[in-house]
This record gives structure tokens, C-alpha cells and sequence, in this order.
């Protein structure tokens, strides 16, 4: 067989980097959804000015205050203006974190083939990085993935879940190299 | 880990089992037995194929598994036992077809399985009841008794090639994905199982995500994609060994879709770089890439002909996506998808004659078949979401990924014949998706 025991550590991390990255707190963080509109397109509804400006260099802080997911329209890998606002967001916190990279993850609904899906999450990724970038974070920082339809972050099969899973997810990490 | 299944081309040892009538039987017809497959509804042919003689345990198991084989074509129905008025005390008896005529048979198996020790060996006749004659030549398969679904396997592709003039593809297998977990954290690994979903094996372990096997056409290799990395990247497995390697590895960019030319010489691939995805071709042996699409649209799941020369895909360069056909060597290419809905996941049929994909027409997916020229396009199924389909080695079957709605939904394999008739899912016990059908064995 393969040398299944060397690899599984290392890719239960890549697989779930945000996880591997943060180890978790020993008291979790209220759960907050900051997509709560549902089906009236992304509107974020989270707290902008949360939290003191030590606790904001936090994967968990990048996840829940900032937001690490945009949408995407059916079979569009174009940034809509919900989108860019979250994206402007996110390159600040980059700005202002230099001692985290980032993974931009995309991602499609199931309707669609798994081949083809896996070059539209590649298309969405790639979107976001280029915004990212334009906003003046180096390119080096960031890496792009698809998982295509294989990681819905809502399992139903109609247009309220769809419209959740056509996203990029940006996974900020932790190098620990200093701002 | 891995059983060897394949006794080296000396598994199949055919040989003539009596004299006289052997060899021109067939000939001596004017109208020899024959079941036309077309795309009209048809009636099966009735078949007898009464107990095995020989070893009892052995032969009623090779029994039910040639049976099975070929009822499940929906080509033949099994006249059951009980209404039987012959009954054979031997392999050597003569035919007493009057017997089988009054049971209105067309046709009848008799054989004789021999078990001794860890071999067996199965001789077997076919006899055309209505012309009252042997239909082709007894013959005699010798095998580890730890093969004896490949000897009954072997049987049944000679009665099915003997009463349909097809090509046989009962002794093959097929590569998949078992699917397990919930679907937003699906666990995926990859099986080799017999075409029928006997005699399963795991090539993979669950630690990394990974899609969409794919056979070389000598069955010896396995194209897939791996996250093993943390990004989407090839991996080229030797099956008999189990054995990996990653045959891409681009940081900084993914590379998935992967098939084999027929040679095994080439890999046709999607490469994605910032964002785009081109069709690039590997040499395996100096692992040198190209692309052969160089479009600012998605272009993906190529899949050779069977000369080598020519790569059919899918690409949305046209707004949505479309089947295109291009020589090996790239240059431009050629739409064969015209008509409403989109197209993807091609796979050219092993006659060389068919495309079969994937269609979606609205809310919902075919798996369907069209010329290679694009004419004659014709849907076999429908459902939710039906993707990914594959070809039987004979080019009469397809099989392919049906996948159920909603939250619990899960993929089943299930495989259709090419006139659209004999819908039915495979006899598997967990979700599996995304089938490659290997060559027929030796």
C-alpha cells in the first residue's frame, strides 16, 4: 500500500487549513452567520468594529469579522459589488497582517460536472486573488484551489443552498514569520 | 493487500471438447441463432441453461453468475429450472431437443465444472435448440478456483457473442470512487471491482480527496486526481502493485481530468494557471507538458480516440459549454454540439463511432450518445443529476453516476444500454460515483 500513515497528518491539514492553522480556543466564539439574508444576495451583516486590535490578527477574527466568503451568480466567476466590498475588507486585514498567507478556495453548486466545476471554482479563486492583489496584497501571499462541487458549504439541492456554495472561501494562516 | 486476479494469458486455454460436429455447425444453418440488438423494442431470447454438471458447489456458483450475466443484458430471459422436462444425467449426453423445444428454448448452455483443489476447470457447449444443432465449438477454461467468477464470466461473453455478434465484456472491471461521510465533508476513496461489483478492491486509503479514476486501456494503470498535496494534482497508479505516483506536480496551479491515449504513451489533462484551464498533453515517460488549448475559456475532460490521433472535449469557449474534437497534436477545433443545454464529460466508445457525455437541459441531466460528427444524437436517460458516463468494452453498454437531490442525496452507479433500454443500478451496497470501465480481460 501506500504510505498511508506519513501522509495523513499532512493532508488532514491541507485539507482543512483553517482548522490545521488555529488550534481551537478553548472556549469557542459565539457563532455568528454573517450571511443571514438569505436569498436577497450576500448583504454582510457582521460587526465591523469588533473586538480589540490584538485579537483582530486571529484566523478566527478573519473568518467571523471581516468575512472570508464571496458569492458568486449562477455560472459567473465575476466579483459582484457585495463581493468586492468584502474583498476590500479582506485585503486591508492582509495589509494589516503581514504574517499571515492566504488560500482562496472556489467553489460550485452540484449542478454541473465535477470536471467542469472544478475550472469554475478555479475561475472564482482566481478572481479573488486578482482583487486582492489590486488592492495591494503581494501575489506571493496568496494561493488559489478548487474544490469544485465537492465541498458544499450547504447540502440541500435548491437555489437557497446553491447560492451558498457558488463562493470563494479566502483561508488566512498563520506563518509566524512577524508582521 | 492486493490478489492477483489475472493467471497470465494461459488463464483462457480453449480447446475443442468432441469431434464431428464441431466447427461448421454454425455455418451449416441457413439462419443461424442470432438476437439482433436495434433500437426497436425487443424480445428477449429464451434461454435454458440447466444445473452444472461436476463438483456441485462450485458449478451451481459458475452457474448463477453466467446467468447473471446474461439475463442482466435484458438480451435473455432464463427459462427457471422447474419448467425443465430434460434432465441431463452428464456433460457428454446427447441433446434431447424436443425436450427443450417443448419449453419453447432457443437456446441452451450445458457445461461441466470440475473442481481439484485450488483449480477448476469448466468445459462448455451451446446448443441452438431451434435448429437442433451445437451453436460454435465446445469449449474448456482452466483457472485458480480463486477465479472461477472470471471462468463463468468467460462463458457467458462466448454464449453472449455467439447469439448477438457483439463483442464480448462480461470479464472486465471497473475503476470508481465510494463515496461515504456527509455530503459537505464527503469521504472519497478509490475501488477496482469486477464490472458486476464482485470481488472489490481498495486502491486508496480515505486520507486525501481524490476524483475520477481513470483505466488505461491495458487495465494495468490508473489515471486520478489526488488533493494528497493540498491542491488537485495527477496521480498515475500501477493497480497490480498498488503503487503511486504523483505524475504532475505544479505548484502554484492544479491539474486534473487526466486520460490515457489508447497507446498509453500520452495523458491528456486540464491544466489550470491563473484561474484558466487549457487541455495539455504529457509524454508519460519524460513527463514533458504542452498545451494543446491555448483559450481564455474552460477547457476540460479530454478523452482520446481509439487510433490516438484525435481528443474530444468540453469547452465553454462559445458561452456555454460545448463538445469539440481536436487532433492530438491541438491546433483548432471542431464543434460537434449544436443543440439546446450544456455539454461536457465526453468520452469517445471503444468502436470509435460514438461520443457519449453528459447533457444538462434545464433542471435536468442526460447521459446521451451522438456521431462523432455530432449527428444522431440521442438521449438515454434522465434525472436530477446523471454525469460522467463510460463505456463497456464492447461499445453496447455505458455506465455512469446518478445522483439523488437534497441533503441525504448520494451517487449510484448504474449502466444503460446504448439503445436506451436495461436502465438499472449496480448491485452495491454504498454510494460510489464516477466509473472508468477497464479493457475485457485476457
Amino acid at each position: 500500500m501506500m504510505n498511508i500513515a506519513t501522509k495523513t497528518a499532512l493532508t488532514g491539514c491541507l485539507l482543512a487549513l483553517a482548522a490545521c492553522a488555529q488550534p481551537a480556543p478553548p472556549v469557542a466564539p459565539p457563532v455568528v452567520d454573517p450571511y443571514s439574508n438569505v436569498g436577497g444576495g450576500a448583504v454582510f451583516q457582521g460587526n465591523l468594529n469588533g473586538g480589540t486590535l490584538g485579537s483582530q490578527a486571529t484566523a478566527q477574527y478573519f473568518q467571523g469579522t471581516v468575512g472570508d466568503t464571496v458569492l458568486f451568480p449562477v455560472d459567473q466567476t465575476t466579483l459582484t459589488p457585495d463581493a468586492r466590498t468584502i474583498l476590500a475588507r479582506q485585503a486591508e486585514w492582509l495589509s494589516q497582517n503581514g504574517n499571515f498567507t492566504a488560500v482562496v478556495q472556489g467553489h460550485a453548486e452540484e449542478t454541473g460536472t465535477r470536471e467542469y466545476n472544478l475550472a469554475l471554482g478555479a475561475r472564482r479563486a482566481s478572481a479573488v486573488q486578482e482583487y486582492l492583489v489590486a488592492q495591494g496584497v503581494a501575489p506571493g501571499r496568496i494561493r488559489t484551489l478548487s474544490f469544485g462541487k465537492e465541498r458544499p458549504a450547504e447540502t440541500c439541492s435548491d437555489e437557497g443552498c446553491y447560492a451558498k456554495n457558488r463562493r470563494a472561501v479566502t483561508v488566512v494562516n498563520d506563518t509566524g514569520a512577524g508582521a | 493487500m492486493f490478489r492477483k486476479l489475472i493467471l497470465a494469458p494461459a488463464l483462457l486455454m480453449a480447446l475443442s471438447v468432441s469431434t464431428g460436429v464441431i466447427g461448421t455447425a454454425a455455418q451449416a444453418q441457413d439462419t443461424p441463432l442470432r438476437i439482433e440488438i436495434t433500437d426497436g423494442v425487443i424480445e428477449p431470447m429464451a434461454i435454458a441453461i440447466p444445473s452444472f454438471h461436476g463438483s456441485a458447489d462450485m458449478a451451481a456458483k459458475v452457474r448463477g453468475v453466467v446467468a447473471d450475466d446474461l439475463t442482466g443484458t435484458g438480451l435473455f430471459r432464463e427459462i427457471p429450472a422447474e419448467s425443465h422436462v430434460a434432465t441431463p444425467a452428464s456433460f457428454a449426453e446427447a441433446v434431447s431437443y424436443e425436450d427443450w423445444r417443448a419449453i419453447d428454448a432457443q437456446a441452451m448452455v450445458s457445461a461441466e465444472v470440475t473442481q481439484n483443489g485450488d483449480n477448476i476447470s469448466v468445459r462448455f457447449r451451446l446448443y441452438d435448440v431451434v435448429s437442433g444443432q451445437p451453436l460454435g465449438d465446445g469449449m474448456q477454461f482452466d483457472a485458480r478456483a480463486a477465479d472461477w467468477r472470471r471462468a463463468a464470466h468467460k462463458i457467458a461473453d462466448q454464449v453472449y457473442v455467439r447469439l448477438t455478434g457483439e463483442k464480448p465484456y462480461f470479464d472486465s472491471r471497473v475503476a470508481f470512487v465510494q463515496e461515504t461521510g456527509p455530503k459537505n465533508a464527503r469521504i472519497k476513496r478509490i475501488g477496482v471491482m469486477d464490472y458486476d461489483g464482485a470481488n472489490i478492491l481498495w486502491m486508496t486509503d480515505s486520507s486525501s480527496l481524490v476524483l475520477a479514476p481513470k483505466f488505461s486501456a491495458d487495465g494495468r494503470k490508473l489515471l486520478y486526481t489526488s488533493y494528497d498535496s493540498g491542491f488537485p494534482q495527477i496521480q498515475l497508479m500501477d493497480v497490480a502493485t498498488v503503487t503511486s505516483r504523483p505524475l504532475t506536480i505544479d505548484q502554484g496551479s492544479m491539474a486534473f481530468a487526466p486520460s490515457f491515449s489508447p497507446d498509453g504513451r500520452w495523458v491528456a489533462y486540464s491544466h489550470e494557471n491563473g484561474g484558466n484551464t487549457d487541455i495539455w498533453l504529457m509524454d508519460v515517460a519524460t513527463g514533458a507538458q504542452r498545451p494543446l488549448t491555448t483559450a481564455p475559456s474552460i477547457e476540460t475532460s479530454p478523452s482520446f480516440s481509439p487510433d490516438g490521433k484525435r481528443i474530444v472535449f468540453e469547452s465553454d469557449r462559445s458561452g456555454t459549454p460545448q463538445l469539440y474534437i481536436m487532433p492530438i497534436e491541438g491546433g483548432e477545433p471542431t464543434r460537434i454540439s449544436f443543440a439546446d443545454g450544456r455539454y461536457g464529460a465526453p468520452v469517445w466508445s471503444p468502436k470509435g463511432d460514438m461520443i457519449a457525455f453528459t447533457k444538462q437541459l434545464g433542471s435536468t441531466f442526460h447521459i446521451g450518445v451522438m456521431r462523432t460528427d455530432g449527428s444522431s444524437e440521442k438521449m438515454l436517460t434522465q434525472s436530477f443529476l446523471d454525469e460522467g458516463p463510460t463505456w463497456a468494452p464492447n461499445g453496447r453498454v455505458v455506465m455512469f453516476t446518478r445522483v439523488t437531490p437534497g441533503g441525504n442525496g448520494q451517487p449510484r452507479l448504474h449502466s444503460v444500454d446504448i439503445t436506451g433500454r436495461n436502465m438499472r443500478p449496480m448491485n452495491l451496497d454504498f454510494a460510489a460515483s464516477d466509473p472508468s470501465w477497464g479493457p475485457l480481460m485476457p
